[in-house]
């Protein structure tokens, strides 16, 4: 269906660089999540993709063709919005068939591409619809219905669940992965919220003030962080940062500037272990238990217990890192390996 | 807070004060039209009261329509009012779309030169206006006054419009561009409808000043063929004897059409108003 090069993009606003030269190559058929805080030019990204702003410099080919001079319409693209951007006036059913009569597609063909994909996203007795006779969720899935009757090499998504609910969340996410599955087509998708991300994606780049931090599967990110950008966004509750000094002889080893552990990776005991502290707060999820300790040697530690534990403020315990999974940062915040 | 909104002496206030103004903005309209219908003699001895079967009279719309050529210069009016709207409301969209949509150098500069004409009364450029007139022979044709009000319209059109227009989301304008719409596509069948609450309220503003206006056709079109209806009942005002009569009946009848255009753009008028408020 359809591969991405993109070969150093630039995107400047004014003197405002908000892209500084990323290079990415998406595969055919890949599910790649950009994942990064607000402002850090994920968007601007895909827009530069789907051809709705120009890149300052650098090219963007999709399936090997240079389409950076291309007008969006005929790039083989398919987009789903934030806020769906449905046309107000036109029924569900034209809303989906738009792109298609203006790419002068037989009405057959349009009727039949419309009614596998409503069939597909269940919007059958809605077709004859107005977008403002539809709730929130519905309005969704006819805003990846008009994506997927283009039949488009490359599926972008731009924040598609950030206006759902909690539960309507959760299902629409099922229902991309699923779509996903079928169509084993090439999706780009964008999001702040890494649960989306490391649940959907096959590849996640993580970007940060307009650069590209890492790129690699999720349980890659989790495991192997390449910086402490990566190790504090990827991960919740964030990890522990201590500063190595504070640990003596056993933390300054190899230039070790910043040592990183997971809250997952922490064991707490009452009676011994590697740290002495007392407990502030606790958060009692049901499944999780989330401790947060001031010990003397690390300061403020999180620790995420799994199941239930009978913790209370100004109990002393004491944590002991598991060894095996302790990152450590250089001084450039660059993980030693 | 919620108490004190739906409170019943505030919202009798409120009402006090909007029936008020209602009825100082209607006196001069009620008085017009009940001295139209009355004799000269009561014109002055009465001019408050209803006319009554001893001094009702139609002498004035008699007067009115037999003398001179006023459904000539009704057309006059509504052609010249319609056309102006017309294009004040195309050129003004497309100028407020490229405004709000489109970056480009220079463009906040060029926003504040359109909207300079808010301040700047077109009347101060009245001669240079019948110069140019004078020289392209528009002068005494209804081409010449509709380009004029077409200029006077279109600073109020741009301004209101293009903060309309940055209301319209961004993400259905880049939707219809994937979809493969053209610039003008999306600018009629996509924002137009989406701005038409805001169309009718510039409609409203721009059509009122047009239909009253007695400046511009007395100076550029006071020929006969060309007269429109405020400068037709000028003739009843003459220097020693107004026809009162005449007048008054002239002017009730000039507030029919402008009352039925505003009739056809008042129901979006309404939603122009409440949009923000109901959504």
């Amino acid at each position: 269906m359809g591969s991405l090069q993109l070969n150093s993009i630039r995107k400047a606003f004014g003197s405002h660089e908000v892209l500084k030269g990323i290079d990415l190559e998406v595969e055919d058929g890949e599910f790649v999540i950009f994942v990064g805080p607000s402002g850090c030019g994920k968007s601007t990204l895909l827009r530069v993709i789907a051809g709705l702003e120009d890149a300052s410099s650098g090219s963007v080919r999709i399936d090997g063709r240079e389409v950076s001079v291309t007008p969006p319409a005929k790039r083989g693209i398919a987009m789903v919005f934030q806020s769906y951007a449905l046309y107000p006036h036109l029924s569900v059913k034209d809303n989906m068939g738009l792109g298609l009569k203006q790419a002068g597609t037989e009405k057959a063909e349009i009727d039949a591409r419309v009614a596998k994909a409503s069939s597909m996203l269940s919007l059958d007795p809605y077709l004859a619809r107005r977008p403002a006779e539809l709730s929130g969720g519905q309005r969704q899935r006819v805003a990846i219905g008009r994506a997927i009757v283009r039949e488009p090499k490359l599926f972008l998504f731009d924040e598609p669940l950030s206006n759902l609910d909690a539960a309507l969340r959760v299902q629409t996410r099922l229902e991309i992965a699923g779509l996903h599955r079928r169509l084993k087509a090439t999706m780009i998708y964008v999001t702040h919220d890494q649960v989306e991300a490391m649940t959907l994606a096959d590849k996640i780049v993580v970007l940060n003030a307009g650069a590209i931090e890492q790129v690699g599967s999720p349980m890659d990110l989790y495991n192997r962080p390449a910086n402490l950008f990566v190790a504090g966004f990827i991960g919740s509750p964030q990890m522990n940062f201590i500063p190595a000094e504070r640990l003596g002889q056993s933390g300054a080893q190899g230039g070790t500037k910043t040592i990183g552990i997971r809250p997952e990776h922490i064991s707490l005991s009452r009676e011994s272990g590697e740290w002495k502290g007392k407990v502030i707060h606790v958060e009692h999820l049901g499944a999780d238990t989330i401790v947060y300790l001031e010990t003397e040697t690390t300061g403020l530690l999180t620790v995420r217990l799994f199941g239930e534990h009978a913790h209370a403020p100004d109990d002393v315990v004491f944590a002991t890192p598991d060894n095996a999974s302790i990152h450590r940062f250089d001084a450039d915040g660059k993980a030693i390996v | 807070m919620s108490k004190a909104r739906f409170s019943p002496t505030r919202s009798a206030f409120v009402h006090l004060a909007l029936i008020a103004y209602t009825l100082v903005a209607l006196f001069p309209v009620f008085l017009t039209i009940v001295n139209s219908f009355k004799n000269r003699n009561a014109i002055f001895r009465e001019p408050m009261s209803l006319p009554t079967p001893s001094n009702f009279s139609l002498i004035g719309y008699e007067t009115v329509l037999s003398q001179g050529n006023f459904l000539g210069y009704f057309q006059n009016s509504f052609i010249v009012t319609v056309a102006s709207i017309a294009l004040v409301l195309l050129f003004g969209a497309m100028a407020a779309f490229a405004l709000s949509e489109y970056r480009f150098r220079g463009n906040t500069l060029m926003g504040l030169y359109l909207a300079l004409g808010i301040m700047i009364p077109i009347r101060l450029g009245t001669v240079a206006i019948l110069q140019g007139m004078v020289a392209s022979g528009l002068v005494n044709t209804l081409t010449g006054l509709i380009l004029v009000y077409t200029a006077q319209g279109l600073p109020l059109a741009v301004f209101i419009l293009s903060e309309f227009m940055r209301t319209v989301s961004d993400d259905l304008k880049n939707a219809g561009r994937i979809d493969g719409l053209s610039e003008y596509a999306i600018f009629f069948r996509l924002v137009l409808p989406l701005v038409r609450p805001a169309m009718a309220t510039v409609a409203v503003f721009t059509m009122i000043p047009i239909w009253n206006d007695l400046w511009f056709p007395l100076i550029l079109a006071p020929g006969e063929s060309t007269k429109t209806v405020t400068l037709g009942a000028q003739m009843f005002i003459g220097q020693f004897v107004i026809n009162w009569n005449a007048v008054l009946s002239a002017l009730s009848l000039a507030i029919l059409p402008v009352l039925v255009l505003y009739v056809i753009f008042s129901r979006q008028l309404i939603r122009g108003i409440t949009s923000g408020a109901v959504k």
